[in-house]
């Protein structure tokens, strides 16, 4: 072992691991929810099939919002790796 | 791996031109000799190119009918430019370039132009005094958040353009080369990794993807313009 860990180094390693957690969370609860919102529309279209249309653009609209979340993160984990503001 | 906009063109003084520009230059020309060719010629029975051009046209007027309501028509060119732009913009990598969206100045840009016209159609629908009331609506001490809450909406609308399409590139651009390196370390003549297996992401990513994002855009666009008039409807 003759090579030390530079402040460099670590700064890197704890960017990259907290740009996967940072999209990795993110994504866990976006997914939940557009499936939530998916799963809501499924049971809509079963229940009324002529409001098929109308429901399609209500659910991509409403999983639009929620994904907004994780695109913040997607931001979030894009700077860490690729515009590091620490290094 | 540079995901960042390139430098096409840099003057002596500092101000470079990116591909972003050019592109974005470009995507505007096609759109605008495309509507005037089309709208040549035309005769009371359309016929060619004209009876496209009015599929498009009145597929965008009925559907802002539909979402916004007959008052606001006045909106349908806006938006229909809108789509057509960022779906365009969207798919440029379908032809290898880099999509104009994929750079935050473009989507902030168009989401600037949707917040205008939000403020507008508010002053115009209340007026000054009637929009601050109204931002002071259910207790006063609410008139901070609400102002976070409309300087919000842009920066979310753009980024979650934005984000999107990065996303795809990013995700294309890493698929590119992680096969263009198996097919090298396989020693293929020809490079049949990185020719054939994406073709699926690249269906996802520039063509179902763009079309979504497009719609969700001046989806959101409409109905945030259509908030500031239909609460208008309810109070008279």
């Amino acid at each position: 072992m003759s090579s030390q860990i530079t402040p460099e180094a670590l700064i890197y390693a704890f960017s990259a691991l907290g740009a996967a957690v940072s999209i990795g969370f993110a994504a866990l609860g976006i997914g939940i929810g557009q499936g939530l919102a998916a799963s809501r529309a499924v049971e809509g279209v079963g229940r009324q099939p002529e409001a098929k249309g109308d429901l399609l653009q209500v659910m991509l609209v409403g999983q639009a919002v929620t994904e907004t979340t994780g695109i913040f993160a997607f931001i979030v984990s894009i700077v860490l790796l690729f515009a590091n503001p620490f290094a | 791996m540079d995901i960042g906009p390139q430098i096409v063109i840099k003057f002596d003084n500092g101000i470079f031109i990116t591909n972003t520009v050019c592109f974005g230059i470009i995507v505007a020309v096609i759109l605008i000799v495309l509507a005037l060719w089309s709208t040549r010629r035309m005769k009371k029975v359309p016929d060619g190119k004209q009876v496209i051009a009015e599929v498009v046209v009145e597929g965008v007027y009925n559907m802002v009918k539909a979402t916004m309501g007959p008052k606001a028509i006045n909106y349908a060119p806006y938006i229909g430019t809108l789509f057509f732009f960022v779906l365009l913009s969207n798919m440029l990598g379908l032809f290898g370039q880099r999509p104009v969206t994929a750079d935050v100045n473009t989507t902030f840009a168009l989401a600037a132009i949707t917040f205008v016209l939000i403020q507008r159609q508010a002053l115009k629908s209340y007026g000054l005094i009637g929009k601050m009331k109204e931002m002071a609506q259910p207790y006063p001490f609410m008139f901070p958040l609400k102002i976070i809450e409309q300087l919000s909406f842009p920066i979310s609308l753009s980024f979650r353009l934005f984000g999107n399409i990065l996303g795809g590139v990013i995700v294309i651009e890493m698929l590119l080369g992680g096969l263009a390196t198996a097919s090298e370390a396989l020693h293929l003549p020809i490079p049949l990794l990185d020719a054939v297996i994406p073709l699926p992401a690249n269906f996802f990513f520039d063509v179902f993807e763009p079309v979504l994002q497009a719609f969700i855009f001046t989806m959101l666009t409409m109905v945030f313009i259509t908030m500031e008039i239909a609460t208008r409807d309810e109070e008279h």
